[in-house]
């Protein structure tokens, strides 16, 4: 649903080209379930939707924004220092994204805690720079970027989904199984807000994602 | 005493990978065999305890508030937190590169057998996960620190090292296929993870 409106809305300004890299990192080669990048710092976030959010949102302008501006420069980074370059930009741009979070939404940032400071090791980010940003003009690259991190945020979205409607009946906050139903006899299912159903439930979307998509199962 | 339960809380309790999910990438990607695993298990622990003390002591003497005291008491009102993600991430790049030439140059086997996981570790989340926790829970020596550093390191180490071999014996079970490799990695480590659940109500 979140996808398809995406792509309409931008499809008159970009040209096919670059629907095609939104349209890729969204489904067969997204971030999360295909490519296995940036798990690491995030996963511990989706236990509500509205910290999944902040993260996805912050991901996504990190992305974008280290793209743009590495492949700004890609022609005057020396090879041999692109690594430091890469984490100097990237960590520049979590700073200020951390201060906004800071100033805006203070109770947010304090719930994601180290998390965001983790942004800066976030796989995917280094990932699409080498892989992308390193070869592309600037604007396919910002577009890379911003796919990837929409990709990325689009299934924290639907983790964080899961685990707060079975785990404590709420969605952003807001109680959406009504009481009736626990008169009735319904429980929250506690084990959803633990950690490890985190991991359970991505492996359960990789399993729908490749049987859909044939071509993505591993030998 | 009061060491000994952060150590054993940071490995078991704390875990790294099963209740922060900080190191994933590599966990997932190099624990396809026990050998490699345990190489990169090493390599993190070892830059682990050299970068979190280094962290810790750049955190409070420079950048806290208040902490640049020791230099003049005109700048007891300087905060300069702000700066610390750019700085533990320096920090731990410069020392991974460091810890590679040293490796390199006194133990060449060493250095083969960590090889290509070295440089990898620059951007391992666990790494820059413990500078920012320590930061976070306000440990106020750089003996738990250590303590917390190694602690966490050995915990890293353990759980790639069980979900290697988890994985080898994995080859010759029938997994449906389209949850073959990826899917049933991340099913089974949130397996593993729920093991690990158990060791949270101990008190030592």
């Amino acid at each position: 649903m979140e996808k398809n409106k995406e792509i309409k809305e931008k499809e008159p300004i970009f040209s096919k080209q670059n629907v095609d890299i939104i349209k890729k990192a969204l489904s067969r080669n997204n971030p999360v379930t295909v490519q296995v990048l940036g798990i690491c710092s995030s996963l511990a976030v989706t236990v509500q939707m509205k910290p999944a959010l902040v993260m996805a949102l912050s991901v996504m302008i990190v992305t974008g924004f280290s793209n743009l501006i590495i492949s700004l420069m890609r022609n005057t980074i020396p090879q041999v220092i692109r690594i430091i370059v890469q984490l100097v930009v990237i960590a520049a741009l979590v700073i200020i994204v951390d201060q906004l979070l800071k100033a805006y939404v203070y109770d947010v940032s304090k719930k994601l805690s180290v998390f965001v400071g983790l942004i800066i090791t976030n796989c995917i980010l280094m990932g699409r720079l080498e892989a992308f940003a390193m070869a592309n003009k600037p604007l396919p690259s910002f577009i890379d970027g911003l796919s990837n991190g929409m990709g990325y945020g689009i299934l924290l979205l639907i983790v964080a989904f899961f685990r707060e409607l079975l785990g404590s009946g709420k969605l952003f906050g807001a109680q959406v199984i009504p009481q009736s139903f626990y008169d009735a006899g319904y429980a929250n299912n506690g084990m959803m807000i633990l950690p490890p159903m985190a991991l359970i439930t991505i492996g359960i979307i990789i399993w729908i994602q490749r049987s859909k998509n044939r071509e993505l199962i591993e030998k | 005493m009061e060491l000994f339960s952060l150590f054993i809380r940071s490995i078991f309790i704390d875990n790294m990978i099963f209740a922060y999910f900080l190191g994933m990438c590599s966990y997932l990607a190099v624990s396809k065999t026990v050998k490699t695993s345990m190489g990169l298990g090493l390599a993190v622990t070892f830059v682990l305890i050299i970068t979190a003390p280094i962290n810790w002591l750049i955190d409070n003497y420079l950048l806290k508030e208040g902490s640049l005291i020791w230099l003049s008491p005109s700048l007891a009102d300087v905060d300069l937190s702000y700066l610390s993600f750019i700085i533990f991430i320096a920090v731990i790049a410069a020392i991974t590169q460091l810890v590679e030439m040293t490796v390199e140059k006194f133990s060449p086997s060493l250095y083969n057998a960590l090889g290509i996981f070295l440089p990898l570790i620059a951007v391992n989340c666990a790494i820059l996960g413990v500078g920012l926790f320590v930061q976070e829970r306000e440990y106020t020596s750089i003996s738990e620190t250590t303590v917390y550093a190694l602690g966490s390191g050995i915990g890293w180490w353990l759980a790639i090292i069980s979900l290697a071999a988890t994985r080898e014996k994995l080859k010759y079970s029938n997994i449906p296929a389209p949850l073959r490799g990826l899917g049933i990695t991340f099913i089974l480590t949130g397996l593993m993870a729920i093991a690990f659940m158990s060791f949270m109500g101990i008190k030592i």
